[in-house]
């Protein structure tokens, strides 16, 4: 199987493509909903888009986060303990969309929405304004019914790429993706890194040679020197615990500061977004 | 929040259409190949670990087509773990299950004391397979961690065992036993520091360490192939207990009994039966303290369909699809999902899944203790518990069951839960160290 990620109607190539027009690549932050609260997820997404990221990741706090290291895991295990509910997702995302013009996607394991079911998710989801999902432990193999409920709301489906993916994988998850392809720049879990691993950017271009056109490098990427190395390889850079660990320490406003500072590395013309 | 008992669980559903339309089509239930057992199964994992588990299922395929490998775990089974494990009639013990002919399958008496020593040689041996020189591990009790610390001892893996903070103060013998086989236990104290949790740091260190490392997952579910690569491993069991049952009373038995945990013990003592419409199979599920206290692990007959640790099976788990914590007073069926073919044997109504409460549990184990002269494990305590109720509905029904038979698995020896039990039957003298821990709020 080959061919390239969909983009058409796609929230998320749209964003990507926006900050491509400026000659730079996108920025995506992420953080988990409900931590420290609802409305401090939906303020401090509102400043990360007005500070520079171009794309916001929202992720669903969950009992068993197997790809997240020490610091997300600590404020997703909050978010649950002060009673998060998944269906105030929706809240953040309609929260955001309606005072940015960033694209808001949603990263949650998969479990969360088959409880919700499939098809109700995505059609919530989409009234919310969202963009689409990330899902860290759903492959394509397995989205049958994920394939079905996201064509029919026009919803992107981000899937993951690995260092250890074999080219055929590459490239049947290439084209069931939507908007991007998010590139694992390391095997291993999310949390802040010395330095990014130098093999990102083969997997970067072994996903465009298997047919993506916009390939997102997430997983260890805390700074803006990160955010410049990666920038000049790839389509989008995404950040998220360095960003967690700022709301965590700083509020909002510490959100906004990290966002400001990590989109100076989006080379070369490092104007944020709005 | 927790889900109310749900009718979707058909486990008390007495029409076994698909499981006999199977039989009368000549169709086999066993050796069911994954990666779906019916609607179940599957790979449920992060893009990283998928290469892992196809190059395991490449290397497991190959490994069972070939004579060498069959026969090294021949060798080990015989001469190492001490198979075959006995069939023992439990006479005594008999008289107070309606008078039904009960047989104990003896895995206790395998080489560290349980069930878990057939699948632990299996993957190890498929670990040096693949050139992967350390294989990581999860435990809840300690019982497949020790097994685990064992083969990796007597194969020269390295050997690293995650164990939830809670759970290696309870067993602080066991960890010492694990230390002792050369392995080391990592403390887990993310989320409820209970087996899942355990599981995930596993599967965490798997992701970052996949090229040198084998996850040897102890129980019969999680992503494909590890249901139908654990099962394989414990086939063993169901093929020695059906050929021993035969030989011992000239025919096959009405019933066949096991715990359910994850459900490896229980899927590879049916699979030699699974094919044998006459023969009823019962799984045991951890009550806890009642499935109607939600304190409880019985996973089949009151979770719901979703995916956890790479495989869709019943999962127990609230209205947003978090995971529920699970109890019971056996830390061996303390999960809060199941293996994705027994899920489905469920479903088809070929298997019947019913909970044992704790105190159900632990009247079986001591009577096991008094009637037999063997101290189960409190898992396979749950099993002789499930066979008195099946012996005594089967004598309610037709009278005269003397010459009924019934197999349980006796998946373990108790020697590990003699502290536990201990508390429980209120055993120690009120100034004995045990007791003074007691006091301080530990469980022994």
């Amino acid at each position: 199987m080959t061919g390239t990620e969909q983009s058409t109607g796609s929230k998320a190539a749209a964003a990507i493509d926006r900050a491509r027009a400026q000659g730079r690549a996108a920025l995506i932050g992420y953080l988990p909903a409900g931590y420290p609260s609802v409305q401090a997820t939906i303020d401090a997404g509102i400043a990360m888009a007005r500070n520079g990221a171009d794309l916001i990741e929202i992720g669903i706090p969950y009992s068993d986060p197997v790809m997240d290291g020490s610091v997300i895991q600590a404020a997703t295990t909050q978010a649950i303990a002060d009673g998060f509910r998944v269906a105030s997702v929706f809240d953040v995302v309609a929260g955001i969309t309606a005072a940015t013009d960033a694209a808001v996607l949603v990263m949650t394991y998969w479990n969360p929405v088959v409880r919700l079911g499939v098809d109700d998710f995505a059609r919530r989801l989409a009234e919310a304004g969202g963009a689409g999902l990330i899902t860290p432990d759903l492959i394509p193999d397995e989205a049958a019914d994920w394939m079905e409920a996201s064509d029919k709301y026009g919803l992107d489906r981000v899937f993951l790429v690995a260092p250890s993916s074999t080219p055929q994988r590459l490239a049947s998850t290439v084209a069931a993706s939507r908007g991007f392809v998010y590139a694992v720049s390391i095997m291993g879990v999310t949390g802040a890194r010395t330095a990014v691993s130098n093999v990102a950017e083969k997997l970067v271009a072994d996903t465009r040679a298997a047919g993506a056109e916009r390939v997102c490098v997430g997983l260890g990427v805390s700074n803006a020197d990160h955010v410049r190395e990666i920038a000049a390889y790839a389509d989008g850079v995404i950040v998220g615990t360095a960003l967690v660990a700022a709301i965590r320490d700083g509020g909002v406003p510490a959100v906004a500061a990290l966002t400001k500072e990590l989109s100076s590395g989006l080379a070369p013309a490092a104007k944020g977004g709005a | 929040m927790v889900d109310s008992p749900s009718v979707t669980s058909g486990t008390n559903d007495e029409t076994a259409g698909p499981a006999e339309a199977f039989l009368e089509g000549k169709e086999s239930l066993r050796h069911a190949s994954g990666p779906y057992f019916g609607p179940y199964g599957g790979r449920w994992m992060p893009e990283s670990l998928i290469a892992a588990l196809d190059e395991l299922e490449d290397t497991f395929e190959k490994a069972k087509a070939d004579p060498e490998f069959i026969a090294q775990i021949a060798d080990l089974n015989k001469n190492y773990s001490g198979r075959p494990s006995l069939l023992t009639e439990a006479k005594r013990f008999s008289q107070h299950a309606g008078g039904v002919r009960i047989f104990l399958k003896r895995e206790d008496l395998n080489h560290t004391g349980s069930h878990k020593i057939n699948n632990v040689l299996g993957q190890a041996l498929l670990a040096k397979r693949m050139g992967k020189t350390r294989v990581i591990a999860e435990t809840g009790a300690g019982q497949h961690g020790v097994a685990s610390a064992t083969a990796a001892a007597l194969l020269g893996l390295e050997c690293v065992v995650y164990m939830g903070a809670e759970d290696t103060r309870r067993q602080a013998l066991n960890v010492a036993r694990m230390k002792l086989l050369g392995a080391e236990v990592v403390p887990v104290t993310n989320g409820s520091q209970t087996l899942k949790d355990a599981i995930n740091d596993a599967l965490r260190d798997w992701v970052a360490n996949v090229d040198t490392t084998h996850y040897l997952l102890g129980t019969a579910a999680g992503a494909h192939p590890f249901p139908a690569m654990v099962r394989y491993f414990h086939e063993v069991i169901g093929e020695e207990a059906r050929a021993q049952v035969l030989e011992q009373t000239g025919k096959l038995p009405d019933a066949v009994c096991a715990c359910i945990g994850g459900g490896s013990n229980a899927i590879g003592i049916f699979h030699g039966f699974l094919d044998d419409p006459s023969v009823k199979l019962y799984g045991f599920e951890a009550g806890g303290e009642g499935v109607e206290s939600g304190r409880h692990a019985a996973t089949i007959t009151l979770g719901r369909p979703g995916v956890l640790h790479g495989a869709r099976s019943y999962l127990m788990q609230d209205e947003d699809g978090q995971t529920v914590e699970s109890h019971s007073i056996s830390a061996g069926l303390d999960y809060p999902g199941v293996g994705p073919e027994h899920a489905y044997l469920a479903d088809i109504g070929r298997v019947s899944y019913e909970p044992i409460t704790d105190a159900e549990a632990m009247d079986a184990f001591r009577l096991l203790c008094r009637t037999e002269g063997i101290i189960p494990a409190i898992e396979s305590s749950h099993a002789l518990a499930g066979a008195i109720k099946v012996g005594q509905r089967m004598a309610a029904e037709r009278g005269d069951v003397s010459d009924a038979v019934v197999i349980v698995n006796l998946s373990g020896r108790g020697d590990k839960d003699v502290a536990t039990a201990a508390e429980w039957f209120d055993l120690l003298d009120d100034n004995s160290a045990e007791a003074e821990i007691g006091k301080e709020g530990e469980q022994l």
